[in-house]
């Protein structure tokens, strides 16, 4: 690397490039940034290829295993491209059900993402251990909100990682009402321990930053988006999802072992997960998620990436509001599921995971068998994105010595994913100095 | 105080990281949790990176790349008790579906560019490489047996982790067989107790998760199983999932390909 004597080469904290799934590498001249390239390492698992062979219903199972922190995402998406390709529809308590399983996974979501990972970067502890030191009741209270995403999952699902109780055309077994009535309690406490939050977290200072993004998410005529919508973008894109291919396309660059996408108008990033879905949808959020982003000073768009730890809040509040809301008007329905017969042709399936839209399109044949499918993650999506954002924050701070321009970088790589399987977390920064 | 606390890291390799999140799931524990262990290395949980050697890691993935065939020995070497956590590190995990197929047409098919892409052609336990001071099973694992993994080496003791059937789980809870009472095909009575009988209490047959039990049965179970109406492409299918590399799962599937 250190080809010249003006050359400098840094490599920040060693045993994270040893282990080793995210990279960032700067290459400076004076004031001027000649290079940026945000890398993931992940390996490659070949879900797409090994899926070829598999019973269509197998999909939802398999395809969990994406990711252990959002698997209904995966479960969800895989159960209605087939449902979508067999000529079934999944409505009434089975569909209300379907997003009571989303409130749980992105209450867990962003306690996780939010609460535990990001927030200790904007109140200055390396974590939510060393922050409960001073902080011990807001720890509690984030674990504790966290716990109950992950017991509504529980309940639905069986367990929280990798849910077993659901299925292409519902459920196994559907919960009775009692079950849904004891989940009460807490989500009214939820919401109250939320808004007493949000004083907190207006107070927190963030770095200014407002890129003109094109944000892109579902959009649902009469709902806050989970499972169902249009494929939307604040520049005008407004398709069904089986047109997703022809809205972003993925590309293979050599620096990540993730597929990046961009827009197929205007080639620029599109930028998916909470900021995107509060720009298009924020008008089908409930009267105490609107309360909770009015009380923390959020608009009608929020544009600066660090702000959206007040978003995951605002759709925690929303998590809360629809969860008691399908629980008032449950009935538990005669059948746990529709029965779904194959045939052969393609679907499509969308839905918001907590960081963004989680896209499957499947080909099977007549007996079922699954002979193409693509699976497009929001965090490989939102890769682009993340190297625009890296950008803007790098280029004011040149004159910060290497640690800390890493500490920031991380820190604007966290606004969009704390997790490691579809992305990064923990940051090796090679800065090349010429 | 602090001198005699354990030092803890968590590594991963290929996975989803759902085992690890096992522990940062056991929110009534967490905070206790560090009071009896320091947290030397848990990229998923904190940037702070204590000196090795660490007296305990917990190994999360599979090995699926010539850099992570090194590094696992690296791990090794820097700790003085290493236990493999899940169905990726016990048994290769779902991507050893691979191991069944050939990479290079996988890597084409996935990647338009597939000379960026450094893999192997298997995907193998971490006791394919080094040696192992416990395995512990599932897809992912159960957190109560993570932590009473981590109570039983602190406290120098063995762990108590059952290596029986499914089906003794199930009937302790006195669930109605869903094999035997509704026809539903059931790995449960070749598959490793750990999750509570889940899928049956679910009205669902049991798919695997925890891979074989000890002197299972299989060919016992697949006989069973093609009595319900099960071909062979789909028995090939049932033993191939999260634990298709797990050794006895491989012969059984195997003798159901050549038939098939």
């Amino acid at each position: 690397m250190n080809t010249s004597p003006e050359t400098r080469t840094i490599k920040v904290d060693s045993l994270a490039r040893v282990e080793g799934e995210g990279a960032l590498y700067l290459k400076l001249d004076g004031d001027t940034i000649q290079d940026l390239k945000f890398r993931i390492f992940e390996p490659p698992r070949f879900f797409e290829a090994f899926l070829q062979g598999r019973d269509f219903r197998e999909a939802p199972d398999i395809t969990a295993r994406i990711c252990g922190i959002c698997p209904v995402a995966y479960l969800m998406s895989a159960c209605h491209a087939m449902e979508n390709l067999c000529g079934v529809t999944v409505d009434g308590q089975l569909r209300a059900l379907r997003r009571l399983l989303y409130c749980g996974e992105w209450l867990e979501s962003h306690a996780l993402h939010g609460f535990m990972l990001h927030l200790p970067d904007f109140l200055g502890y390396p974590d939510a251990v060393q922050m409960a030191a001073d902080h011990r009741e807001l720890v509690e209270r984030a674990l504790r909100l966290k716990k109950l995403g992950n017991h509504i999952m529980t309940l639905l699902g069986g367990r929280e990682i990798h849910p077993v109780n659901i299925r292409v055309g519902g459920f196994y077994r559907v919960p009775t009402r009692a079950e849904l009535e004891a989940l009460r309690p807490e989500l009214e406490w939820a919401l109250e321990a939320l808004m007493a939050t949000a004083p907190v977290l207006a107070g927190l200072e963030f770095p200014e930053m407002e890129p003109d993004y094109e944000f892109v998410a579902l959009h649902h005529p009469d709902e806050y988006p989970f499972n169902e919508g249009r494929l939307r973008s604040s520049k005008g894109v407004d398709v069904p999802i089986d047109h997703y291919d022809q809205v972003l396309m993925e590309e293979h660059v050599a620096h990540s072992n993730a597929l990046r996408s961009r827009m197929l108008v205007g080639h620029g990033p599109a930028h998916m997960g909470p900021l995107a879905r509060y720009a298009l949808s924020h008008s089908q959020l409930g009267p105490k998620a609107r309360a909770a982003a009015a009380a923390m000073g959020l608009g009608e768009v929020c544009r600066n990436p660090f702000r959206s730890l007040l978003v995951r809040a605002v759709e925690m509040v929303f998590s809360c509001e629809e969860a008691l809301a399908i629980i008032d008007a449950y009935e538990q329905p005669e059948a746990p599921a529709v029965s779904v017969e194959p045939r052969a042709g393609t679907g499509f399936g969308a839905t918001e995971a907590p960081r963004g839209v989680c896209y499957h399109r499947y080909t099977i044949d007549a007996e079922g068998i699954i002979q193409d499918a693509k699976i497009v993650a929001p965090t490989s999506v939102n890769q682009r994105v993340i190297e625009d954002d890296l950008w803007q924050v790098v280029q004011p701070r040149l004159d910060l010595p290497d640690e800390e321009l890493r500490l920031i970088c991380e820190q604007a790589i966290r606004n969009y994913d704390p997790c490691i399987s579809c992305a990064t977390h923990f940051l090796d920064l090679t800065v090349e100095r010429v | 105080m602090s001198v005699s606390k354990p030092v803890l890291a968590v590594w991963k390799f290929a996975s989803c990281d759902g085992c690890q999140l096992s522990l940062l799931d056991c929110e009534d524990e967490l905070l206790d949790l560090v009071e009896v262990v320091d947290i030397g290395y848990f990229p998923e949980a904190t940037p702070t990176v204590l000196d090795g050697p660490y007296d305990i890691s917990l190994v999360e993935g599979s090995i699926t790349t010539p850099d992570d065939a090194e590094r696992i020995h690296h791990v090794r070497r820097i700790s003085k008790k290493l236990i493999a956590i899940g169905a990726c590190a016990t048994a290769g995990g779902i991507q050893a579906l691979r191991n069944f197929a050939d990479v290079r047409a996988f890597t084409n098919q996935v990647y338009a560019h597939p000379e960026y892409i450094d893999t192997l052609a298997r995907s193998t336990p971490i006791s394919a490489h080094v040696k192992t001071d416990w395995e512990l099973r599932g897809c992912p694992i159960n957190k109560y047996q993570v932590l009473e993994i981590l109570a039983a080496f602190i406290q120098e003791r063995t762990p108590v982790i059952p290596r029986y059937s499914v089906c003794e789980e199930c009937k302790r809870k006195q669930q109605v067989c869903v094999m035997v009472a509704h026809g539903t095909p059931c790995l449960g009575p070749v598959t490793q107790a750990g999750c509570g009988a889940l899928c049956p209490a679910y009205q669902r047959g049991c798919y695997g998760c925890f891979g074989p039990k000890e002197q299972p049965n299989t060919a016992a179970l697949s006989a069973q199983l093609q009595e319900l109406g099960m071909d062979e492409a789909a028995l090939v299918r049932f033993y191939r999932s999260f634990n298709a590399n797990a050794q006895v799962f491989v012969r059984e599937s195997q003798r159901h390909e050549h038939k098939s």
